[in-house]
Parts: C-alpha cells; sequence; structure tokens
C-alpha cells in the first residue's frame, strides 16, 4: 500500500470537512477499498473513515419507509431491517459473515460494483439516496459500473426504501468471488413491480422495464413466459458469457417472483 | 504515525502506527501475535478472522486505526484461562478437524461465532457461515463435523464406515 | 474394540494443539534480527525482450539497500529440471535455462526480471515500482497446438522449437495396431484436464540468513522437501557445498505438490543475503502465488479404447500435449511421462497400450505436480473413456469395469509397472454397497419430480506411490535417488527422537510415525517425538510428496528401530545374563523367554549410556541408528469411487449430493488420519471437476490471478463424504505393508463427478458426450442447448 494519514471523525460534518482535504477518499467498511489499496489501485493521502461516525448508523421504519443509515453494515441490516424482509435476507446473504460485520451500505452504493447486491435492492424500491447535501433518487443514482451521481466529498447518510407488498431478491453467484453473477431483485407496489437486474449487464444494475410491464398486469412468474433479454451488452467474462447472463436474467427473475409470493 | 491504544486478548496495548497499518500487520509484527494468518489479498481467505467489539472480521481488510478503543480477541486468546483448549478447540482436535493447521485460527475464530449466534447449527447451517473461510487440507467434511460436536450434537452418524 | 495405541489406532494429533492456539511456527512467523525485506518486480507481459533496466532512480529511495537485476546472476546457475526425460528417437529433452532474474528475455506474466532489498516491505515495493524499463512486448504463444505449429513465435529463441519432448511409451506398435485393427468397437474421446493452481492456504515465504563467522548460510523456506532445495540450490544453482548450507522448513501451511519445487526466491534470498551481510525475507502475496507457484495439470488428450466383440479391453491408444509453461520446474519433465504414461493401464487387464505425449513450452507458467501429478490425467482420461464406451455400447459402466479388472497379482501392465497387490472386485463391492445403488433409480425419480436431473458417476483408479525405486527412477531419468533416511535416537532416559526425512505439512507425521515406532517397542506414544525439516538436524531425506513418507521414510524409520531393538536386546542379554537369541521384547519389557526374569526399557536404554555393566568389547555405548530406505517398488494405491448430483436444467448448476470413495490403502497406521486426507483430497477433485480453472487469455495474460476468479471449494460446495479403507491388501514389498494415502482422493474423485453429470443429462433425454472440466454451471448450460 502507499502510505497516507487516516481520519475517523466522529460527526458527518467533520467527516465532511476532512473530505476536503487534498487527495482525500472515504472509508467505509473498506470490505472493497482495503483490497484495492492492497493492490495499489489507489493512491490517496488522507482516508476518512466513517465507522465512528454514529449518526449514520441508524435502522428505523416508518410511515411505509425503511431508513438506514449509510455507515449500516450488512449485518446490522440483516438483523434490524425485519419491516423489509427480502431487503434483510439480501444483506444477510452479501459475503460471509466477517465481510457483512465491516461492509456497509452507503460503501456499497457508493461504489456501485456491477456485481453487488444492494444496487438491485435500491433501484428495484426505488429507493431515496440520502446525501450530506441532497436527496438522490435511485433512477438518477446508477450511472453505470463504479459509477454514480455522487460528487466528490459527497457521502452517503441513508437511503430510504419505500416497502413494498412483495419482494424478493434471487443471486445466481459467481463460483469464485460469490458476488452475484445475475441477481434479480423484484418488488411490488401498489403503483406496479419493479425489476432490478445486478451482475448482468455492462452498464451496470438495471431496470428491466418489460418485465415490469408483465409483472405489474400479473404478478406470476408466468407472466414473464416469452419474455427474454437480448445477449448484447450483458458482461462476458470467465465465468458466464453474455448469452448465459441474459438467460439467468430471465430465470432469476421468474424464481424471484415465487419467491415473492 | 498515530498511536492507537486497544485491548488485545485482555491486554491493554499502545502503538505508533502508520496508516496503513493492517490489523494483520499491527498484530503480528508489533504485538508478536503470530496466529492470525494472511493467505490472501482479495479478503477471502479467512485466515485472519479476529473478534473485533464481540464481532467477526478479517483482520486484513482492517486498519488498525480503527480498531482504536476496542476489544479485539485473537487465536492466542481463545484457550480457557487455565491454558486447556477450549470446546472449540478441543473439538477440532477430537475430529481432526485441521490438518496443515493455516486456515484453522480463521476457522476456530469464525466457529465461535457461529455458534455464540446460532448454538445448535445445522450442517447446512454451518456451511453457509463458512463461506468466507477456506481450507485446502480437510475438504471441510471434520471441520463441519467439529463445530456440530463442539455445539453439543451427535456427530456419531455422520458419514459413517 | 479399537486400538488406542500404537499401529491402528485413531490416535488425536498432537500437533494439533499448537495449531489451534495460535503457536504454531510458518516460515513468515519467524523474523531475525536485522531482517530486511524483499520485493520482485515480474513481467507484466507473457512474452518480451529486455531493452533496459534503469534502478537508479530506485536506488535512491528510502530505506532502498541494494537492487539486483538478471545481471546479478550472470556466471551463476540456473534453477535445475531433476529429471532427464529421453525422446522416442532417443535423444534427450529440450532444456532451456531457468536464470533465477530474467535474463535478456521474459516469459510468462510474473516472470521475475528485478529485486529490491529494502528496510522496510512498503519501501522495496515503492523502489520496484520506480525501477524504470523497457520490455518490448513480443508475441506469446499459449495455446499448445499452436505452439507446435510450424514457425511458432519461440519461448526460447536457442532452442529449435517449443517441444520439450515426443515421448513414447507402452507396447509395440504393432501389437497396438492389430488391436484396433480387429477391434468390435472403438470409442474415441477428446478431452482437456484443466490447469489448476494448487493453493496451499499459506503462500510461499523464504527468508535467507548468513553467517559470516562460520559463512553459512541458512534458508527457511516453506518447503515439502529441505533436503531436496539444499541439494538442487547448493549444487546447481549457488555452488555452495551442503554443509555451509542449512534449510529449514518449518511449520508449512500445505503444499500439495507445489512447494517441492526449487524455486527462485529461495535461492534469490540466500544469495543476496551473502551479498548484504543481512538477512533478507519474501513474503508471497496470493497475487504473487497465483503467477509464480508451479501450476498442475494442463493436458490436452486424445485417446482410444478398442474393445472385441464382448466387450473386452484390447487396445488403448492415447495422444497428449502436456503443458511445461516457459521453463522446466523441478519435476516437471517426469510428470506427463513417468508419472502419467505407466498408470494407463488402470484397473484393467488391456494387453496392448500405447502412450504418446509432447511437452510443450509456452509462455505461462511453469507446470509441474499437482496433489496426484500425472496420475489423475490418467485416471480421468481412462475412466471417462470406458465410461463413453459403456454409453456407446449400452451396457452398464460397472459391469464393464468389473468384466475387464485385472484379478490376480502380481501383474504386470504393458506400460512397465507391476501391481504387486489388489482386489479391485472387493473395492467395487464395497462401493456399491456404500452408495446404495439398488436404490438410484427411486432417487433419480425423486429428483425429476422436484424438476431437477440427477445423476450417478463411478470410476476406479490405481496409482504408483511410495517414490520410488532408485535404480529404477535412475534409468529413466531422474537424477536424484528416491530412498529416504530416518535416524533413531534413544536417549538415556528412554525417550525417543526420530529424525525423518519425510516433512510433514498436514499429514500428522509427528502423531502417525510415533505409533510405529511404539507398537514396536512397546513403550507409549508419548516418549517419541519426531524431528523434521532442518537439514541440520537431519541425516537426509527426500521430502514428502507421491504419497511416500510412510511407504519410504516409514520403512526407513521402522529399519532403524528394528537396528535399535537388536541392539538393545544385546544389551538385555548382557544385564540379564541370558542369550541374545532368548530376549524377547514386549510392552517396554525385555523378557528372557519362557522366564520371568526381565528388565525394562529405561534400564537397558540408561545402560547404553551409562555403559558401566556393558559389553564394550562386543557393542559401542549409546543407543541411536540411522537407515535409509530404498523401496524395490511402488506401491499400488487403488479403490472405487462415487458420486451423485443434481443439475438445475434451467440453469446448469450441479450440486453434489454424496460421494463415496472405497479405498485400498493396505494396512493403516492412524485410520483419523487416512480419513482426513481422503476427505481432503476428494474436495481438491471436486474442486477441479466443478470449480477451478486457470485461465490464460490469447496474450498470456493470467485470468483467474485471485479468489476473486479462481475458484476455491468452499464448505458448501461438498458434502459430508462417504470413506471407507476396509478392503485392504497389504503392500508386499515394504515393512509395514502400507500404500499412501495422500493422492488417492485427487486421483480418484475428477471422473466419478463428470460421469455423474453426463449420466445425469443423458437420462434427462440430452445426448452429451463430453463436458471438459471444471464443469461450471455456463458449460453445463451450454452442453444442455445441444
Amino acid at each position: 500500500m502507499y502510505s497516507f494519514e487516516i481520519e475517523s471523525p466522529v460527526s458527518v460534518a467533520d467527516a465532511v470537512a476532512a473530505l476536503g482535504k487534498e487527495e482525500a477518499q472515504a472509508l467505509g467498511g473498506g470490505q472493497t477499498l482495503i483490497p484495492s489499496l492492497k493492490a495499489r489501485l489507489a493512491a490517496p493521502a488522507v482516508l476518512v473513515s466513517l465507522s465512528k461516525i454514529d449518526e449514520i448508523k441508524g435502522i428505523s421504519a416508518a410511515d411505509g419507509v425503511l431508513s438506514i443509515g449509510g455507515g449500516a453494515t450488512h449485518a446490522s441490516v440483516a438483523a434490524e431491517a425485519g419491516a423489509y424482509p427480502a431487503l434483510a435476507a439480501l444483506a444477510a446473504n452479501i459475503g460471509d459473515p466477517a465481510v457483512r460485520n465491516r461492509g456497509t451500505i452507503g460503501g456499497s452504493l457508493a461504489n456501485n460494483d456491477p456485481a453487488a447486491c444492494y444496487p438491485a435492492a435500491a433501484l428495484a424500491s426505488g429507493a431515496t439516496i440520502v446525501t450530506n447535501t441532497r436527496e438522490i433518487a435511485a433512477d438518477d443514482y446508477f450511472e453505470g459500473m463504479f459509477t454514480t451521481a455522487l460528487e466528490d466529498g459527497e457521502i452517503v447518510t441513508e437511503v430510504r426504501f419505500p416497502i413494498p407488498e412483495k419482494a424478493a431478491y434471487v443471486k445466481f453467484e459467481q463460483p469464485a468471488s460469490r458476488f452475484a453473477l445475475v441477481g434479480v431483485f423484484v418488488a411490488k407496489y401498489p403503483d406496479g413491480v419493479r425489476v432490478a437486474v445486478t451482475g448482468a449487464s455492462e452498464e451496470g444494475v438495471f431496470r428491466w422495464e418489460e418485465a415490469e410491464a408483465a409483472l405489474s398486469g400479473n404478478f406470476s412468474a408466468s407472466a414473464l413466459d416469452g419474455l427474454s433479454l437480448p445477449a448484447e451488452g450483458m458482461m462476458g467474462d470467465l465465468h458466464a458469457a453474455p448469452d448465459y447472463r441474459a438467460h439467468l436474467v430471465g430465470v432469476m427473475t421468474r424464481r424471484a417472483v415465487t419467491a415473492a409470493q | 504515525m498515530t498511536k492507537v491504544t486497544m485491548t488485545v486478548n485482555g491486554k491493554a496495548v499502545s502503538k505508533e502506527v502508520s496508516g496503513n497499518t493492517l490489523m494483520t500487520e499491527f498484530l503480528r509484527d508489533a504485538l508478536h501475535l503470530t496466529g492470525t494468518h494472511v493467505g490472501c489479498d482479495t479478503s477471502q481467505c479467512g485466515a485472519c478472522v479476529i473478534h473485533v467489539d464481540g464481532k467477526s472480521v478479517k483482520a486484513c481488510t482492517m486498519f488498525a486505526a480503527e480498531a482504536e478503543g476496542a476489544e479485539v480477541v485473537t487465536i492466542e486468546g481463545m484457550a480457557n484461562p487455565d491454558g486447556s483448549l477450549s470446546v472449540i478447540q478441543q473439538a477440532f482436535q477430537d475430529h481432526h478437524g485441521l490438518q496443515c493447521g493455516f486456515c484453522t485460527p480463521g476457522m476456530v475464530m469464525t466457529a465461535a461465532k457461529l455458534l455464540e449466534e446460532n448454538p445448535s447449527p445445522s450442517e447446512h447451517e454451518i456451511r453457509d457461515y463458512l463461506e468466507g473461510n477456506i481450507c485446502r487440507c480437510t475438504g471441510y467434511h471434520n471441520i463441519v463435523k467439529a463445530i456440530m460436536a463442539a455445539s453439543g450434537q451427535d456427530v456419531s452418524g455422520i458419514a459413517a464406515e | 474394540m479399537p486400538k488406542d495405541h500404537g499401529i491402528g489406532a485413531a490416535q488425536k494429533r498432537r500437533e494439533d494443539v499448537r495449531f489451534l492456539t495460535g503457536a504454531g511456527q510458518y516460515t513468515d512467523d519467524i523474523s531475525v534480527y536485522g531482517q530486511t525485506y524483499c520485493a520482485f518486480l515480474r513481467s507484466d507481459v507473457a512474452h518480451g525482450t529486455i531493452k533496459s533496466i534503469d534502478t537508479s532512480d530506485a536506488e535512491a529511495m528510502p530505506g532502498v539497500l541494494r537492487i539486483f537485476t538478471g545481471k546479478d546472476f550472470e556466471g551463476i546457475g540456473g534453477l535445475p529440471c531433476g529429471w532427464q526425460v529421453t525422446d522416442k528417437h532417443g535423444e534427450p529433452m529440450k532444456e532451456p535455462g531457468h536464470p533465477v532474474l530474467a535474463q535478456g528475455k521474459v516469459r510468462h506474466v510474473g516472470d521475475p526480471f528485478a529485486a529490491v532489498i529494502a528496510e522496510t516491505l512498503e519501501e522495496a515495493r515503492d523502489a520496484a515500482e520506480a525501477i524504470v524499463y523497457d520490455i518490448e512486448e513480443l508475441p506469446a504463444v499459449v495455446n499448445m497446438k499452436a505452439a507446435l505449429e510450424e514457425g511458432a513465435v519461440k519461448v526460447h529463441d536457442d532452442l529449435s522449437d517449443n517441444l520439450c519432448y515426443d515421448w513414447q511409451f507402452g507396447s509395440d506398435q504393432a501389437d497396438v495396431d492389430k488391436a484396433f485393427a480387429e477391434a468390435a468397437h472403438v470409442t474415441t474421446l477428446e478431452l482437456v484436464n484443466n490447469r489448476l493452481v494448487a493453493n496451499p492456504m499459506e503462500p510461499r515465504v523464504a527468508l535467507g540468513e548468513y553467517n559470516r563467522a562460520n559463512d553459512e548460510s541458512t534458508l527457511y523456506t516453506t518447503s515439502q522437501n529441505p533436503h531436496v532445495i539444499r541439494l538442487l540450490m547448493g549444487a546447481f544453482v549457488l555452488g555452495i557445498p551442503e554443509h555451509k548450507l542449512r534449510v529449514v522448513a518449518p511449520d508449512v501451511g500445505g503444499g500439495f505438490g507445489t512447494k517441492i519445487f526449487h524455486y527462485a526466491e529461495e535461492a534469490f534470498v540466500t544469495f543476496a543475503s551473502r551479498q548484504l551481510n543481512r538477512p533478507v525475507k519474501w513474503t508471497s502475496t496470493r497475487s504473487e502465488a497465483f503467477m509464480s507457484d508451479a501450476h498442475g495439470r494442463d493436458h490436452v488428450t486424445k485417446i482410444e479404447l478398442a474393445l472385441d466383440a464382448e466387450n473386452n479391453f484390447t487396445g488403448l491408444r492415447t495422444d497428449t500435449l502436456a503443458n511445461m509453461g516457459a521453463y522446466l520446474s523441478t519435476f516437471s519433465s517426469s510428470i506427463p511421462t513417468w508419472l502419467h504414461g505407466t498408470l494407463m493401464a488402470g484397473n484393467y487387464k488391456t494387453p496392448a497400450i500405447q502412450v504418446n505425449v509432447k511437452a510443450v513450452f509456452t509462455n505461462t507458467v511453469p507446470v509441474d505436480a499437482y496433489r496426484g501429478a500425472g496420475r489423475p490425467e490418467a485416471t480421468f482420461q481412462l475412466e471417462r473413456l470406458v465410461d463413453k464406451a459403456a454409453r456407446e455400447l449400452g451396457v452398464d459402466p460397472i459391469a464393464l469395469r468389473r468384466q475387464n479388472f485385472i484379478d490376480s497379482f502380481p501383474y504386470a501392465t504393458p506400460v512397465a509397472v507391476e501391481y504387486d497387490t489388489g482386489d479391485y472386485v472387493a473395492t467395487m463391492d464395497k462401493l456399491e454397497e456404500m452408495i446404495d445403488r439398488q436404490g438410484f433409480e427411486a432417487r433419480r425419480e425423486e429428483s425429476r419430480k422436484r424438476g431437477k436431473l440427477r445423476g450417478l458417476g463411478v470410476n476406479c483408479y490405481i496409482e504408483a506411490c511410495g517414490i520410488a525405486p532408485s535404480n529404477l527412477v535412475g534409468q529413466l531419468g531422474a537424477r536424484a535417488g528416491l530412498y529416504d533416511a530416518a535416524t533413531v535416537r534413544v536417549n538415556a532416559t528412554g525417550s525417543i527422537s526420530v529424525m525423518v526425512g519425510a516433512h510433514s505439512h498436514g499429514q500428522g507425521h509427528e502423531t502417525a510415525f510415533p505409533q510405529v515406532v511404539a507398537e514396536m517397542l512397546g513403550i507409549d506414544e508419548s516418549m517419541i517425538d519426531i524431528v523434521h525439516g532442518d537439514t541440520s538436524k537431519i541425516p537426509f531425506g527426500m521430502g514428502t510428496y507421491g504419497s511416500r513418507s510412510l511407504a519410504v521414510c516409514g520403512s526407513a524409520m521402522v529399519r532403524a528401530t528394528e537396528k535399535i531393538i537388536n541392539k538393545a536386546k544385546k544389551i538385555a542379554s548382557h544385564l540379564l545374563e541370558a542369550a541374545e537369541a532368548d530376549i524377547e521384547l514386549k510392552d517396554g519389557q525385555f523378557t528372557v523367554a519362557g522366564t520371568d526374569k526381565s528388565v525394562a526399557w529405561g534400564d537397558v536404554t540408561l545402560a547404553a549410556y551409562v555403559p558401566h555393566n556393558y559389553p564394550l568389547e562386543e557393542i559401542e555405548p549409546g543407543l541411536e541408528e540411522t537407515a535409509f530406505y530404498d523401496p524395490s517398488n511402488f506401491t499400488y494405491p487403488s479403490g472405487a469411487y462415487a458420486c451423485e448430483v443434481e443439475v438445475d436444467p434451467e440453469t446448469g448448476r450441479v450440486e453434489i449430493l454424496s460421494f463415496a470413495a472405497a479405498d485400498d490403502f493396505g494396512n493403516v497406521v492412524n485410520p483419523m488420519i487416512v480419513e482426513g486426507q481422503v476427505h481432503g483430497g476428494i474436495a481438491q477433485g471436486i474442486g477441479q471437476a466443478m470449480l477451478e480453472n486457470c485461465v490464460y487469455d490469447e496474450n498470456g495474460q493470467l485470468l483467474s490471478a485471485s479468489y476473486m476468479d479462481y475458484a476455491m471449494p468452499r464448505a458448501e460446495d461438498v458434502p459430508f463424504f462417504q470413506v471407507d479403507h476396509s478392503c485392504a491388501t497389504p503392500c508386499t514389498h515394504n515393512p509395514l505393508g502400507v500404500k499412501g494415502c495422500g493422492e488417492a482422493g485427487a486421483i480418484g474423485s475428477p471422473p466419478a463427478v463428470v460421469n455423474a453429470v453426463l449420466d445425469a443429462l443423458n437420462a434427462g433425454g440430452m445426448t452429451v458426450d463430453h463436458i471438459d472440466m471444471p464443469l461450471s454451471p455456463h458449460r453445463v448450460w451450454k452442453a444442455m442447448q445441444g
């Protein structure tokens, strides 16, 4: 690793100030950032650790909305997001227990790994990503692989998930990393169904609108009969070719709908 | 350099560390607690699992500075106060849950947390919980069996012969 | 009542206590006064010409002590290959140079061409990054077939081409041709044995230390065979005589073959520590391990089986391309030849067999032994082929195997080995009993109702272990003897240190070896300690690989213990004033036969060291004996394995439901340890069959370079295993009757898994002849699409 200083502010305001320094970078749970620092893929001068900021760790449900602090770990979400069981289940299945004890929802959403689980939940739920400066709708937040609407120095302080009537997330794991080779989050709201897919597209997490339309009329796996995605635009790598990923999106979507019943 | 103070295996320690000092480096190099092992650089193998404030974490994916004020337990702190093996450690020996021993500290630390959270886990629950701990020697058979046995379950019927 | 003592007892392992409490001492746990740190600069291209390396800026960086490049190793030896294979025209294999640091060219991603020594690791890494170099990238050869084409880019410019050797072995050509010409049926299969990375959980580490006072170098290293490293590094690379070189392999966190070999980093830290007069330590990262540990397998094979009208195997012919990588690693050349071709008979009495192997240089990491080494490749080809033959002929795959089993021993195969014992019918009977074969169709139906395809796959295996008779392997090209050695040192109070040449890195020698000595002497195991892994303490040894430790080194230990008993009986006869021939040793007491006159073990050992009343005119004081043991044959463990799987027809995902192994290991010293070895081997075999794949792109970039892309088996990928070793036919030529068990699981399991998946698909109405490993969901799904 290159050398850097670590600061551990205890408030969002102090963290924002610290992030204003030259070559400063936020450190959430570090479960992705630290391995990339080890590989010398990043060279911050200052790492601003967010893990001591208690004000962004809360999880609470009110008025049909589950609010999760950006600093909440996957383990906390798994344990405390009972108001949104599909989301709690998703969190309980990210990485492994030790990773879940450090990794945070804010870190995951800020990183926007194309195979991460949380982006699918946020997009399928039409969540609102709250930062120290503004509120961003999930539909406006994800801008492609590892790219989001966040500005430099902006911190995800909270994520607000409207709680759906029914929802489920189904992940087909990449055999080595155990990230999503394809993950599909389906959420049924009174005004329609949203389907978000992670792991599959070269553009990162996306909504499968044809499936949403079909499911909004008939929320059952059979509503998806005959629907498929083209292989074009899907990722291809060691573990899966684009056509296989496209196929899996269909299978996982049907399974998610079934699981959500 | 910043000064960090924490409790490791019940003892207060205070050392100067660089910002980029990982917990693995702090434990192994500064405290000479070499039982916490480093088997990969992508946070996957789990040979470095320790407990920080009662939670399992991968010590290779946490900076020492982030453990300021924390209660840390490593494999060196897992035996009974009289030095005898703890129930989990003893079960690993009784059921041959280790071979080369390199992944073992992480396995024991993870297993200890599993049994705290779930005192009588099923085979499936154990295998699932071990997702972040890779063993290349045992094929996991005797690790899973040892954890079941440590939880008081009867393992005599497992893959008899 | 199971034994709790001596041979056959499932004793708990004494080494576990230190490993379970964090008190093990692995190489990276050792730090010495004045230690410096080393970082290697490794090639990021697969093939290139080194135009220039400018270290001047890097040398001026903080903490940097010295930077070495290939120039510093001019005139110094390269890394040697330990086995000279002779090709089918009688020519020696091509043996390119392998400098410690690359000279002139880099030949694979990860090839080290410079190294920095600095006060701290981060300073060394910073400086390595600051070295300015110009490497002109050349086209790389990755694919073996392409590497052999006329005009292909050459990995080594001084060689005529990329063919290391073209080897042929087995029956007379005419006999093989006749078998195929007269065959009623010929089954043909082309397959890949996927390239693997051994991945012991402990990455490699090397720490070199130089003592100016006595001109002695010490190397602490993660090795399976410290004496071999001392021999190769001392004699071939650095020119340091053995008495000035100590190699220590302390606790080693798994090896699986990849820690057999002598590596550049070992020679480098030893060399550099002498240059700097400071200890030099190198610790591999996992990423570095993927591009510097020798890889395993990587064969492409066409295999054909001739059968007569009654389905008897009449001929077998194979054509294999074996990847050597860019350089010849220590045992690389022997793996696809003598450890592979000699096993092609398998468990079957096929009368005519011909094996052809072309070994090929490519711009990839060197390939060498990985658990099983050659024998898994042989087993996979043969057992996949027999399964395919059964499907083509519409006969039961187990019945076809049974019909062709070798059924009388000793049996001389057409591929030069003589199986001393075995009972393939017994292990197959046992297996069928273990897996409830009768109930399989009902289980298949139950899966079908849940929308899943269930399959059952079976295979046999035979391996040659207990490596190896020195005079035989010498004729075959080995440049070392493959005996082993042990010293039994009995102390005055009767406690014993046994210094063994085998090295334990998970195999439990510290527990199992004392069981043998304890049984022979009738004393408690707690009085006996095993000393291993240090050339300064142990007379000699060839190390641990090829399932050889107990069969070869254990035999040396038995011989040395026999010498101890003989001498102790002489002492006892003197003390008891009886004839030596009348002295019996039982339960730690020397008794005059037929009397109640006896003397205890401790009295005899004390007399040996306090020889006041002692036959000094006949024997020397002291009680220490050394034996070297050279086996007269290989050992031949064998068995039958079965796997049951369920395939998800929508995704191609395969779940392993059960795995059963019926092995014949001959006699067993510690059944708990033996079962653990089989479990681990099976998991690695399932890993090869289902998950693991080391992949290069066409430019020689390593795509599976971390655990993010190289799929290691995890707890949830495997079931509980059923293992049995009750069908034992003891080895006839070593004193313990043991055969070895370390590699069996990895050798025997991949075909069972693949056969099971193909059974599931074909029974599910698809026609799929073969899928290359690993059977990833994607590959299975693709095969199902037709």
